[in-house]
């Protein structure tokens, strides 16, 4: 089965259950995906499907032939470059685990919305867990990155 | 090697090749001074700086970073007196060893906790920073042919008699260099630092060393790195705390594909595959038989009740003035509750792992995100048969922690050594906790009742009683010797700075099953809460405003009193239709205020806005660090009051991940000012003393809107 990772096709050939989670990271040594709770619910493993937002911790990569996938490893759109240097500007990050998907639900945010409200950015974030509450951080660099894209 | 010069060291200072393979020269210090700041006596030689002839300079970090900053305050410290260019600055973890790297606050084992990482560091590094700058300019004037007084060091560049040479084109020279005494090491003004005290700036690239490779997902956590034929292990652990396995049938987790080997350990069955969801489904597969004859069979509840009636006596004394328990009783009107705190989970983000390559009979390597590495170190020798020279611990990036990863049991490592050593060594091992393992088989922030008791008379507090029952964090380990009081306990309670006439502090220290440890700010978690919350309902019960009345009685605590101010001066006015509260604490040698402003909607929903923090941390080596860590702390310390607790019911935790231990997410999270006290003083730490005065802010706003008292944690939705 192909699959389509960052622009690259992938042959997938493992079970039909295995989320696509442990296909970066142990198959594909993609290891800025990251493993927070397995269930959908903190947003670590945050992949964009067709430029949406995704968990890849419970979304089987067999079921994702066709789609493009989109990791941290190749988030270069405007939206993705310009959150990248919003991160960087702020110092966001902490302990840095949660990140990866915070960049990538923010870009997702961004691209569908260049000039969020404060609510929108709240809202558009909210799923994602950050332990170490870079929250107030995360909040600024987003309006930050929508001021770069212009 | 061969331009890596390796020298005996002076009585004070070791230079020496760390064996990593490029050249340079190597500078650490043992100042044999007692640190300015408390009674830390530094004890160890260690390797600290290294100058690269490459033009890198390198701090060896004796602390993990897993977040709050570390890999650049230490570095700073060092760029600093060495004159540095930020641009060659890096860090990596130091081995494990604590002859180089124990932590003097750590009575010389290496750890990482109680932020003492800049506290414990700051004289050290300053001196291995000045060592190496004299070093390198005897080198310079060497090279150059003139006098040292004639060498001028600036941003990684030597200059003099017209010649020019960078640090790096310097280093193999320095090498031969004898260190200078420290005695007659000179340390720069404050007013010439280039970084101390500076805010990140792109013309210098001065800002957090992490961040790029953080936002570029290209940093290494221990979960990331994966040698060639690893297997990945999970284990079964006991639903119940205490609970040991009776009998496993296994036979259905080895007939997943993937399954390689399924063995029992100590704690539990581990599974072990070829990838972590074979392991998982194997383990989902296992039927296991438990032996509960041990086990904690309690519900919370019936735990709760039980804190209480033990509460009815007087515990171990942990602070007297005047008469004590006795001035409790008399003229006026005595007032109690009993403050409630359920147990907590750590819940890094990055889940607990690390990997294990054992040889039998020779060898083990072990990345992992430790806290304590050389007690990981210890408990893998003790497992595997080998000696501390035969085990090596790769320090790697940390995904948070919160104390998670300093455990006095070396539990990870020691299960990973345990399945390494049942597989002879025949593959390295991932070992991985899911998020449901950290939720339900967790070290967990201890259980705790405070019963507070005041008596009010004329329009003061005469009488303060703080009476708890807890489970001792330290009882049991290296950290307390026997028959000593658990100071993890009662810190926070027992130095209360109120001038109150008559107070008593006691404690009763519970024995049960559950397994607990430190969590971020670890005693000050609950008794700052019940001392700043119970402060606000005893002052109001005096008839008096509960911010003068800090005020008064904090005269003879000029920095608490000067945080308490500034943060009620940064937050100004409060905003009509909304309510505020303050707290304030000492806590880790810092000083923290914070000021909570809060709605309450009309269905009884509240949302706290806004907190303005003062904090007073001495010298504040990366302003925009600290400001990082209160922020992060505000919401750390908010998640848990708002929304966290792990319960039991017949002795087996309820809760089972992120969905039902319920975490601060953003919608939560209020804006946060922070406003630091400018200090010569030296730098003390921030990653936890952000943490205790958000949770009684918040609840004292809640009660001056509505008269109740908070007394039972988490306070959930409604006000």
């Amino acid at each position: 089965m192909k699959l389509t990772i960052n622009g690259k096709e992938q042959d997938y050939t493992g079970e039909e259950d295995r989320p696509l989670l442990w296909y970066l990271r142990e198959d594909l040594k993609m290891t800025g995906t990251k493993f927070g709770c397995g269930v959908a619910a903190c947003g670590a493993c945050t992949v964009l499907v067709d430029g949406a937002p995704m968990r890849a911790c419970i979304t089987p990569a067999a079921s994702l032939q066709g789609k493009a996938i989109t990791t941290i490893e190749g988030l270069d759109t405007p939206a993705g470059k310009a959150v990248q240097q919003a991160w960087t500007e702020l110092d966001v990050v902490q302990c840095g685990w949660c990140q990866s998907g915070q960049m990538l639900a923010a870009a997702a945010l961004l691209t569908e919305k260049p000039k969020p409200t404060e609510q929108e950015i709240t809202d558009g974030m909210n799923s994602n867990i950050c332990r170490c509450a870079t929250y107030h951080r995360i909040r600024g660099a987003v309006a930050r990155a929508s001021e770069i894209m212009g | 090697m061969a331009d890596t010069a390796t020298f005996s060291p002076s009585r004070r200072f070791v230079i020496a090749a760390l064996g990593i393979g490029t050249a340079g020269f190597v500078v650490g210090c043992n100042t044999g001074t007692t640190a300015p700041t408390g009674p830390i006596t530094l004890t160890s030689l260690g390797d600290y700086v290294r100058v690269g002839s490459d033009n890198t300079i390198t701090v060896y970090l004796r602390h993990i970073e897993f977040g709050q900053g570390v890999s650049t305050g230490l570095t700073t410290i060092v760029a600093e007196e060495i004159d540095a260019d930020w641009s060659q600055m890096r860090f990596e973890h130091s081995p494990a060893d604590n002859a180089k790297y124990g932590n003097p606050a750590f009575g010389g084992m290496m750890g990482t906790g109680g932020s003492t990482a800049i506290f414990s560091s700051w004289q050290q590094l300053r001196a291995a920073g000045a060592s190496a700058r004299e070093m390198l300019r005897q080198a310079a004037a060497k090279k150059f042919g003139v006098d040292a007084s004639d060498v001028l060091l600036v941003k990684g560049k030597a200059e003099g008699g017209g010649k020019s040479a960078t640090y790096g084109e310097l280093a193999a020279e320095a090498a031969t260099i004898t260190p200078p005494a420290v005695e007659s090491l000179q340390y720069k003004d404050a007013s010439a630092y280039e970084f101390i005290g500076k805010d990140r700036d792109p013309a210098t690239f001065f800002g957090r060393l992490d961040t790029p490779d953080k936002v570029q997902a290209k940093a290494m956590y221990a979960l990331d790195y994966q040698p060639e034929g690893v297997l990945t292990a999970v284990i079964a652990r006991s639903p119940k705390f205490g609970g040991k396995v009776g009998s496993v049938d296994d036979a259905a987790a080895k007939a997943i594909a993937g399954v390689t080997d399924v063995v029992q350990i100590s704690n539990g069955v581990a599974v072990v595959a070829t990838n972590f969801w074979a392991a998982k489904k194997g383990r989902d597969a296992l039927k296991i038989t438990w032996d509960d004859s041990a086990a904690e069979t309690r519900s919370t509840d019936a735990m709760i009740a039980d804190y209480k009636k033990v509460l009815a006596k007087p515990g171990l004394e942990a602070r007297k003035e005047g008469t004590g328990a006795a001035g409790l009783r008399g003229a006026g009107e005595v007032i109690t509750a009993d403050f409630e705190f359920p147990y907590l989970v750590h819940a890094p983000m990055e889940p607990l792992n690390c990997v294990i390559d054992y040889k039998p009979g020779e060898s083990a390597v072990i990345h992992s995100g430790s806290q304590m590495p050389t007690g990981d170190q210890g408990a893998a020798c003790a497992v595997l048969g080998l000696t501390p020279d035969k085990v090596t611990i790769t320090t790697m990036l940390a995904g948070g922690s919160f104390g998670r990863r300093a455990t006095p049991d070396a539990d990870l490592v020691s299960e990973a050594a345990q399945i390494a050593k049942a597989i002879n060594g025949r593959a390295p091992v991932k070992l991985m906790w899911t998020r449901e393992d950290d939720i339900r088989s967790g070290k967990y922030r201890p259980m705790a009742v405070h019963r507070m008791t005041a008596r009010i008379n004329n329009g003061a507090i005469e009488a303060w009683g703080d009476r708890t029952a807890i489970q001792s964090i330290m009882e049991g380990t290296p950290f307390l010797p026997p028959g000593t009081p658990d100071f993890s306990s009662i810190e926070g309670s027992n130095d209360i700075a109120y001038d109150i006439p008559n107070i008593s502090v006691d404690v009763h220290l519970v024995k049960n099953p559950v397994s607990v440890l430190w969590w971020r700010s670890v005693g000050h978690t609950h008794t700052a809460y019940a001392k700043e919350h119970f402060f606000d309902v005893a002052a109001r019960k005096a008839g008096k405003d509960p911010v003068e009345l800090r005020r008064t009685l904090l005269a003879k605590h000029p920095r608490q009193l000067a945080v308490l101010n500034l943060a009620v001066e940064k937050a100004g006015p409060l905003p009509a239709g909304k309510t505020r509260g303050v707290a304030v604490h000492h806590s880790f040698s810092s000083y923290v205020a914070e000021v909570a402003d809060v709605t309450i909607n009309a269905d009884g929903t509240f949302h706290v806005d806004r907190v303005v923090c003062a904090v007073d941390c001495g010298i504040a080596i990366n302003p925009d660090i600290v400001r990082s860590q209160m922020e992060g702390g505000i919401g750390y310390g908010l998640s848990a009051i708002l929304g966290e607790a792990l319960t039991l019911t017949d002795g087996a935790p309820v809760q089972n991940n992120l969905y039902d231990y319920n975490v601060l997410r953003m919608n939560q999270m209020p804006k946060v000012e922070v406003h630091i006290v400018p200090s010569t003083e030296p730098p003390t730490g921030v990653g936890e003393p952000g943490v205790p005065p958000i949770g009684p802010a918040v609840a004292n706003a809640l009660l001056a809107a509505t008269g109740k008292t908070y007394a039972k944690l988490p306070l959930g939705a409604k006000a």
